[in-house]
């Protein structure tokens, strides 16, 4: 029985038998499946899993004719993170000309929403000035980031100190009234960013502060479909299941804390989401084929029910990428084709 | 990374019609298949010519809807989008904020 050359979670090189691979596919479906309490992959789809893991190129690909259309969070602040001395017009020409980007977003540095608001004009210029000299669809992103309305950065008592004075009630209020800030926020921004032209909003990590964050994301974009019918509204979340923080939120009477993409989908759906980005983590102590057959399952149940385009979050450390600053290629491209394929997704 | 998702399961971009297909992902909300449908017949392409950068090339050239290399002349940025609302038959945004100025 051959080697077969793979990858831990966090990208370092790893050599399995066959056996270890087939053992590490099933665990890791397996894993989702109880959690999510979804259906595992089938014995069809791990094995199309072992084949594209035991394949001996170094790049695999989707067939043709199952390519997808891509959309990048934060796509301009990359060049500026990986000192790329281009301004963030710049940025999206080269993303839109020479990376192959179907969509292009702009971004602020800070990627959040409130920051955003005292210098929205000049946003807006840039957005405006943009879409002059860009063809691809443009995306105006940025992240809800409920962190930024507790103290000491924000106006309201910070949650985790209360919660460890025992004050739980006191903590969940702060968190509902950091909702209501952010949603004003996020709808002001947004407001300003489509009347300037943009052609859709991406709210990105959504639930990175728990299901206050969520719920804040999903009142905004329901208020900003009622104000503009045509908007395109990208949510993408920040984690696999929303973190309870609060524990108690619920939208159109059902509880976020504890949900998974299959049923994070139906709020966006709710809410009038156009386009959704669900997320798995990736568990860098876990090899990459454990991780893989993990995030597809969630993702799978997820593309199951959904009645919208589904963007799969595939960034570093999540949908099967390696938790590495640089993905290398062997895993990054087995990650695309498999995810797209067995998922049937409609984007990543 | 973005590089390689392009390439191991992107369209293209506007080396193809990765850019109009998205377009109908995002003003009309179509799954990846019909979005493909919708925009292989108003260009009045097959769906495998949608990802081929050659075809293509000739048939945004063709249409003026944008291209990698423009010829001098050709229709680019704003006004090559002017060509894709038409051609595709939507309303992008930033175009009807022209109309509504009154610019066209």
């Amino acid at each position: 029985m051959g080697k077969i050359m793979t990858r831990m979670g966090d990208g370092f090189p790893v050599e399995m038998s066959e056996n270890q691979l087939r053992g590490d596919l099933a665990a890791g479906t397996e894993d989702a499946a109880d959690r999510g309490k979804i259906s595992p992959l089938s014995k069809e789809e791990l094995q199309y899993l072992f084949d594209i893991f035991n394949s001996p190129y170094r790049f695999v690909s989707t067939e043709p004719g199952k390519e997808v259309v891509l959309s990048y969070d934060a796509a301009p602040i990359k060049l500026m993170r990986a000192a790329v001395n281009v301004h963030r017009i710049q940025s999206l020409q080269i993303h839109e000309k020479l990376l192959g980007a179907d969509t292009i977003e702009l971004g602020h540095i800070d990627y959040s929403f409130k920051p955003v608001k005292p210098i929205v004009g000049t946003e807006q210029t840039v957005l405006e000035q943009t879409l002059l000299v860009t063809h691809a669809p443009l995306f105006y992103g940025a992240m809800p980031n409920l962190g930024l309305y507790r103290q000491p950065d924000g106006p309201f008592p910070n949650p985790s100190e209360l919660m460890q004075l025992g004050k739980i009630d006191e903590a969940r209020q702060s968190y509902e009234m950091a909702v209501e800030d952010a949603v004003k926020d996020i709808v002001y921004v947004s407001s300003a960013m489509y009347d300037s032209g943009a052609d859709g909003i991406n709210m990105d990590t959504t639930g990175a502060a728990g299901d206050a964050d969520f719920l804040a994301g999903l009142k905004a974009a329901e208020i900003l479909k009622q104000k503009y019918p045509d908007i395109c509204i990208e949510l993408g979340m920040a984690g696999e299941f929303v973190l309870g923080l609060h524990g108690e939120l619920t939208y159109h009477g059902d509880r976020l804390a504890g949900m998974y993409a299959h049923d994070q989908v139906k709020m966006a759906e709710k809410a009038g989401v156009t386009i959704f980005g669900p997320v798995v983590n990736s568990k860098s102590s876990r090899s990459c084929p454990w991780n893989l057959s993990r995030a597809i399952t969630f993702i799978k149940a997820c593309c199951e029910v959904a009645n919208i385009p589904i963007h799969v979050n595939m960034g570093m450390g999540v949908g099967g990428v390696p938790m590495t600053a640089h993905p290398p290629v062997d895993i990054t491209s087995r990650a695309s084709k498999a995810m797209v394929e067995l998922c049937r997704l409609d984007g990543l | 990374m973005a590089v390689s998702h392009a390439i191991a399961s992107g369209m293209g971009g506007m080396r193809t019609a990765g850019d109009l297909v998205a377009r109908m992902q995002m003003t009309r909300g179509m799954k990846i298949q019909e979005a493909k449908n919708y925009v292989a017949d108003k260009l009045n392409v097959s769906i495998s010519d949608l990802t081929d950068p050659v075809v293509m090339t000739e048939v945004r050239e063709e249409l003026e809807i944008g291209s990698l290399n423009p010829l001098p002349g050709c229709l680019k940025g704003l006004e090559a989008k002017m060509r894709i609302a038409e051609v595709l038959d939507i309303d992008i945004n930033c175009i009807r904020r022209l109309r509504n100025k009154g610019l066209l």
